[in-house]
């Protein structure tokens, strides 16, 4: 691989230049955007736009609702045909249900509150959400024991498994949302920015968009169990 | 706007330790790059594995020394048993759809070109760039490991193999095809050779390059919508970044399905889950009984809803390119920029809707078989449209044959003589017969095959004089393609041929169907075809090592082309722009211009209207120096 990506020709042409380096600043012709002083070597060179962010999140929301699209019409085909054993739904998903409910309103809560520049009902809110993740989390886990003590287990039939399996799957999505969380609570110390890139705001708002499509997912991972047999 | 706005952009030095630079680079250049070597590499597998399927089907029950020596069991005396042969289907197929023509037009020239042509200094998330290829080249790395975990008794019988899941070290993977139809793929080593460890690597390293894919896609996506320079309008970009940014969405939306299958797959053969496995299975003499309720046929829907995207994601850069490359030296315009434009979107769409095509004999209602027959014809408007651009683009022109031109043409041949058979094998009255038959094979290597590998032959022929800022050798390069394009087209219209006959695809071997007898002439024809066009691709290896190092110089923009990466030094800067981001003025394929000085206005061009104010005269470098 004997590239030569960067010759010393270029090298001094860069530094020549470099103090033009702002002459030309934003993309598309909206002028500059975010801010560009990241010096992080893993975030982006340029300070990309809030929007940027939010496009991101749209399109990492997007394949995970394509792969739970997937996943849920397997549920739908195999419901339909085949032997068919029922589990009852244990009375832990309706608790783990109304938590992670609760939380999407505290994260909400939180983002509104650095909206108004108050910092620490904001952390406040975003520690409250972080709990009821766990909260949540734990409530699965027993949601499984609780199946468990139905005699169903994982392998059990393929209508079991979609118990299991589907908690799983998200709770481990949900996973991401706590690490996301714990990192903006141990940020929220500072001011203005999470990081060396993002703003504060803006890390705020894709957590708190993350989080509801967290729980909009399993509402519908939820109702499918209940509803469809 | 926060007070952050007025400080200077920060610009990254190049690195300067070997690791940071070559290795664990950032640098969208180098990555790129790394994605080629890595389809470079996977394609000699791939072609390897191919040509012996041929000498198997050609000169059946011949014995290989070499073969005998290495996989003694699976070759005993250097004869291929039938489970090796099917083993060799399976993994050319993953290797070439995953590894080749995944990798190499999205990852490798879309890397390095997609940021370039839209005046970015790099992609929107280097680290995640870093990490998409790693991870790729891992999931490579998997799928070599079960080549060797199947195809060697020791390893197989290892404490390490045993715990992969067993193997038979009689094969060199898998042997249900690179669509990995369930429940033969689902039940593990009872189903027989292959099923052990190797199905297991191959469901890992499919998983694993989801992952990959899936990171690329976000960073092509975000790329393309936020870091175009000043004055880049969409309509303003090279077809060939709409191409990548439709095959970045693609990647987006039916990678994730794939992934949602193999992890189900992988329950099924680890865990004892039953999503795949009906009850009541019988193998040989015994029944299955440990599984109960799951349906084969579930399966290929998740695994088609990936894998007819996935066709397009291995074309849809070669029309990005083979776009770029034909109205650059028919030195025209592309014509009809807004309808390719349309038909790619269209193309990418409609690609979402049509799985079902794959499996009009799995026993699917003819009301959803017609459905789907209807929705895949339609894909021939769009088709037709771009084709009928192509067209139009050359007509009238004073076309300039270069050896990229050459395989551009090429690809626009290729695409037509694969795509005509689609419309045969998009009507389920006319699939049905010919389902399983040679008739497939050749359609879908003419059409998704090798002509998206003569659109990355056109693009490394183009792009190279600015990757290396040498060029290729025109002898060499016209040498290459006449025998490849003559070499293919001998491969794959007399397996059309054989499909109608009624050859069935897949078999290891057909001494026991006398009907057969009277075209193996024309399947020994086919594999010698095939052979000297594999040993034709060693020049293109020669030539391409080569002229790295020795070939003739090439300018900043050799082919007189109008667009940014033609704007900036041979090889890019680390930045790719050397600090001074470029403003542009025209859309990307002004050639002829009335009027104008050249006969090509490049994109930095301002227009007449602005020259007055400064930049005119030498506009499309005058910034930069």
């Amino acid at each position: 691989m004997a590239t030569t990506v960067t010759s010393t020709k270029t090298a001094e042409k860069r530094e020549t230049s470099s103090g033009r380096g702002s002459k030309f600043p934003g993309p598309n012709g909206k002028g500059p955007k975010g801010n560009g002083n990241g010096g992080g070597r893993r975030g982006p060179r340029r300070g990309l736009s809030p929007e940027a962010y939010r496009v991101t999140m749209w399109m990492v929301i997007a394949a995970i609702v394509m792969m739970f699209a997937a996943l849920s019409s397997a549920y739908i085909i195999l419901s339909f045909d085949g032997e068919r054993r029922r589990v009852t739904m244990p009375p832990m998903f309706f608790l783990s249900t109304g938590i992670i409910i609760l939380s999407s309103f505290t994260i909400e809560t939180a983002k509104r509150s650095l909206k108004r520049e108050n910092e620490s009902r904001y952390r406040g809110w975003t520690i409250a959400t972080l709990v009821l993740g766990l909260f949540f989390l734990a409530a699965q886990v027993m949601g499984w024991r609780e199946l468990a003590a139905q005699g169903v287990y994982f392998a059990s039939h393929p209508h079991s498994t979609f118990f299991y399996f589907f908690t799983g799957v998200h709770g481990v999505h949900l996973l991401g949302g706590i690490a996301g969380l714990s990192y903006l609570a141990i940020r929220g110390q500072r001011k203005g920015k999470v990081g060396k890139v993002m703003p504060k705001e803006t890390s705020a708002g894709l957590m708190s968009l993350y989080w509801h499509t967290m729980d909009a997912l399993w509402i519908w991972l939820f109702l499918l169990l209940l509803i469809l047999k | 706007m926060s007070s952050e706005t007025h400080e200077a952009v920060h610009r990254h030095e190049a690195p300067t330790s070997f690791i940071r630079k070559y290795i664990f680079s950032l640098d969208h250049k180098v990555i790129g790059i790394q994605y080629i070597i890595l389809a470079l590499t996977a394609v000699v597998v791939g072609v390897t594995m191919s040509v012996l399927m041929r000498l198997n089907l050609s000169w059946p029950g011949t014995s290989w020394s070499i073969l005998g020596t290495l996989f003694p069991t699976g070759a005993p005396g250097g004869i291929m048993n039938p489970e090796f042969y099917l083993s060799l289907v399976t993994m050319h197929g993953t290797i070439m759809v995953f590894f080749v023509l995944t990798t190499a037009p999205q990852g490798g020239f879309g890397n390095y070109f997609l940021p370039i042509q839209i005046g970015a200094e790099d992609m929107a998330f280097p680290f995640l760039n870093m990490m998409s290829f790693w991870v790729t080249f891992v999931g490579f790395i998997v799928i070599l490991a079960a080549i060797f975990v199947e195809g060697n008794t020791t390893i197989a019988t290892s404490a390490l193999g045993v715990w992969l899941g067993g193997g038979s070290g009689s094969t060199v993977g898998p042997i249900g095809g690179w669509t990995g139809y369930a429940p033969l793929s689902a039940v593990g080593v009872a189903a027989g050779p292959g099923q052990g460890a190797g199905m297991n690597l191959w469901i890992v390293s499919i998983a694993i390059f989801c992952i990959g894919s899936l990171l690329g896609a976000l960073n092509f996506i975000t790329t393309l919508l936020n870091m175009r320079t000043r004055g880049m309008t969409l309509m303003r970009m090279p077809l060939t970044c709409w191409a990548w940014f439709t095959t970045a969405v693609l990647a987006l939306l039916s990678f994730p399905v794939l992934l949602g299958g193999g992890i189900l797959l992988l329950l099924d053969r680890t865990v004892g889950t039953s999503f795949f496995i009906p009850g009541g299975l019988v193998f040989g003499s015994s029944v299955l009984n440990t599984h109960t309720g799951g349906s084969p046929i579930l399966w290929q829907h998740l695994f088609w809803f990936f894998g007819h995207p996935e066709v397009y994601i291995a074309i849809l850069p070669g029309m990005g390119a083979t776009s770029h490359i034909l109205s650059t030296f028919a030195r025209k315009p592309v014509f009809g920029y807004r309808a390719m434009v349309f038909a790619i979107f269209a193309i990418g769409l409609l690609g979402f809707f049509v799985w079902g095509h794959h499996m009009f004999i799995s026993g699917m209602s003819p009301y959803s078989a017609m459905t789907f027959s209807i929705l895949t014809l339609s894909i021939g408007v769009p088709s037709a449209v771009k084709t009928f651009n192509w067209l139009g683009t050359l007509w009238g022109a004073r076309i300039r044959f270069t050896t990229p031109m050459l395989f551009a043409i090429g690809f626009v041949s290729l695409f037509v003589a694969g795509g005509i058979t689609g419309l045969v094998l998009g009507q389920t009255s006319l699939d049905l017969p010919m389902h399983d038959t040679y008739f497939v094979p050749a359609h879908f290597h003419l059409v998704m095959g090798v002509a998206s590998i003569f659109g990355m032959f056109a693009a490394i022929y183009f792009w190279f004089p600015k990757m290396f800022g040498r060029f290729m050798s025109e002898r060499l390069g016209k040498f290459h393609f006449w025998l490849t394009f003559v070499g293919v087209y001998c491969i794959f219209v007399p397996m059309h041929t054989m499909g109608m006959v009624g050859m069935p695809r897949r078999y290891a071997n057909f001494g026991e169907y006398r009907f057969l007898d009277s075209i193996h002439p024309l399947v020994i024809f086919v594999s010698i075809a095939a052979i000297i066009t594999a040993l034709v691709q060693l020049v293109f290896y020669f030539n391409l090592i080569w002229s790295v190092f020795k070939g003739k110089k090439a300018g900043d923009n050799p082919w007189e082309a109008t667009t940014l990466e033609w704007n900036t030094t041979s090889p890019p800067p680390h930045d790719n722009f050397a600090g001074v981001l470029p403003v542009v003025y025209r859309g990307p394929y002004e050639f002829a211009v009335p009027g104008a000085p050249n006969d090509y206005v490049m994109q930095t061009e301002p227009d007449a209207s602005t020259a007055g104010e400064g930049v005119g005269g030498n506009g499309h470098n005058g910034h930069k120096h």
